[in-house]
């Protein structure tokens, strides 16, 4: 549904989005994951038309967005960083007027904005002002503006930012029960949204993809290196001690006593090693009361930090 | 010429729903209601006085008054709204940058072309609501006279008003489709039309080919002969390409937001 190859744009010296290639299949949901100013906003920018790129290709829908300008515009709908509202407007008309410049007909617009507006979950609020509603619910309408001339290709910048709790699950669960019908492209810099929602992430740091994975790829690849936590009720050197010895512990951190004798540790094991059961023989060998013992596996947050850490004073295109 | 209507209809949304078109409606209508009032007192006085020569010297040329109120009030109304008229585009554009509902505009299947005229048809439309009421003054004019001063007049110079505020218009949006700043919009469009207005001042009668040049480019040069009841092809041309110039300008200026860094 969605090809991009090659893709860059740089804004005179600066290269916001540099070589960036994945696709989308049909129905996907992708994230778009990363650091503010990392360039998920240009490439969004970019696939909706809005921008053009400085080299590189991108399709949706067959249709490639520079040439067939117009026909990929007819496919999409786009929610940008800040919601494109009017304030003077009443929810009903604004969304009238969206389907009007996307060319629906007359006789679709009502059932259009009766559905878009019960997705949102925003039926009650439909002859109120804009402007008089609270930020979370004009979040709501960019996104009823995004899904109403019902397109194949939904693209979302952050459509969470800004909402309450409750209100991110809501749209996180819209965001899933859209996919299917819909192909989705949705950028975050918020981790649990992507391992929550998409399929698919990408991973895109200062212009460049850093990985393409499905979230639990991505967790999978780093648990050879499994971090264990320990609480033990030991003296703190011979613990110590103790762990040093056991084949495949790179390394091991050990906490400092507790008053009630409770130790914590965090033993970090060579890749590709599961060395829990010989920590929990050897703790028992020596008699210490053992009150826990597991597995830390890498979050998708590790992950995410290991590939873009060293970030710079350097700046970065604003997105 | 669907998504044309989609975005006149916005526009026009948007000043009616908005307190935009009352105000500049009705502080338009007073200030001119004003002027003519003023126009009036200086009528009657000047046809006393034209009398009073009259009888000291023998036969003058007598005084046109209702031509003359006329006349004055039509070239008071493009006075006017110099002042009124940056009040009305200073939004068109640089709103919707500030507001980034150009990026919705701007990814929906739609032409900047059908964008710009929409904007501008909405604008000339208020514009024409705004004149309108002054229609009254006019037929004032016409009740009291004896007898009528030419029709021709009226319909020259409001057609000439509409042509001299369209242009207002065209230049206006323009100049707001540069900056995301209402202020600098609306300080630029005054700034330029005020110069427009008096670019010719330095250079009448000096008769040299740059001060005809100059000459032909002053917005209210063109507009006299329609107050004179004249329709001509000069002036209209002139209105008409300047027009033309500035939504040409107006569409490129909104295309080239998509390569400028936002």
């Amino acid at each position: 549904m969605i090809e991009v190859q090659n893709l860059t744009k740089a804004y005179g010296p600066v290269t916001a989005v540099d070589h960036v290639s994945f696709t989308v299949n049909k129905g996907e949901i992708l994230g778009f994951l990363g650091p503010n100013g990392a360039g998920k906003t240009t490439t969004m920018r970019i696939l909706t038309g809005f921008m053009p790129a400085t080299s590189g290709t991108a399709r949706i829908a067959g249709f490639d967005v520079f040439q067939d300008s117009m026909e990929v515009r007819r496919h999409i709908g786009y929610l940008p960083e800040t919601p494109p509202l009017y304030p003077d407007m009443t929810v009903e008309a604004y969304l009238d007027f969206v389907l009007r410049i996307k060319n629906v007909p007359a006789e679709k617009r009502r059932d259009r904005i009766t559905d878009a507006l019960e997705k949102t979950n925003l039926t009650d609020k439909r002859t109120q002002l804009i402007k008089r509603l609270s930020r979370g619910y004009k979040q709501r309408v960019g996104l009823a503006q995004a899904l109403v001339h019902d397109p194949g290709v939904i693209i979302l910048d952050e459509p969470t930012v800004g909402l309450d709790p409750k209100q991110i699950i809501e749209v996180r669960h819209l965001i899933k029960n859209l996919a299917g019908n819909h192909t989705i492209i949705l950028s975050t810099h918020i981790l649990p949204e992507v391992s929550m929602t998409c399929d698919r992430v990408v991973i895109i740091n200062k212009g460049k993809i850093a990985a393409v994975d499905t979230p639990q790829n991505l967790t999978a690849q780093l648990k050879g290196g499994q971090k264990i936590h320990i609480d033990v009720q030991a003296p703190e050197k011979p613990l110590r001690e103790l762990l040093a010895q056991i084949p495949g512990a790179s390394r091991a951190e050990v906490s400092t006593a507790r008053a009630d004798g409770h130790v914590t540790a965090t033993v970090e094991a060579s890749p590709g090693k599961d060395i829990r059961s010989q920590i929990a023989a050897k703790i028992v060998e020596r008699g210490w009361p053992l009150y826990e013992l597991h597995g830390i596996s890498l979050s998708l947050e590790d992950i995410f930090l290991e590939l873009t850490t060293d970030e710079e004073a350097h700046a970065q295109p604003a997105n | 010429m669907r998504s044309l209507y989609a975005i006149y209809r916005k526009e026009m949304g948007h000043y009616f729903v908005s307190p935009i078109a009352y105000v500049v409606v009705s502080l338009f209508l007073l200030l001119s209601g004003f002027f003519f009032r003023l126009h009036l007192n200086d009528a009657i006085e000047q046809s006393l006085q034209a009398e009073m020569q009259g009888m000291r010297f023998g036969m003058q040329q007598p005084f046109d008054a209702p031509t003359w109120i006329l006349r004055a009030f039509l070239g008071l109304l493009a006075l006017v709204i110099l002042f009124f008229l940056p009040m009305l585009t200073m939004g068109v554009y640089a709103e919707e940058r500030k507001r980034g509902t150009i990026e919705l505009l701007m990814t929906s299947p739609i032409r900047e072309i059908h964008i710009v005229l929409g904007k501008f048809f909405a604008s000339l439309t208020l514009f024409g609501a705004m004149l309108l009421p002054t229609a009254g003054y006019v037929f004032y004019v016409f009740l009291h006279s004896d007898p009528a001063p030419p029709l021709r007049i009226v319909f020259a110079g409001y057609l000439g008003v509409l042509l001299f505020g369209g242009s207002l218009l065209a230049l206006g949006s323009f100049l707001s489709s540069l900056t995301e700043n209402q202020i600098i919009a609306a300080a630029l469009t005054f700034g330029a039309f005020l110069l427009l207005w008096a670019i010719d001042f330095g250079s009448r009668g000096t008769g040299s080919i740059t001060g005809q040049v100059v000459q032909y480019l002053s917005v209210i040069n063109h507009f006299d002969d329609f107050t004179r009841g004249i329709i001509d092809t000069s002036g209209v041309v002139y209105y008409v390409s300047f027009i033309v110039l500035f939504i040409f300008l107006t569409v490129r200026s909104v295309d080239s937001m998509r390569w400028r860094r936002a």
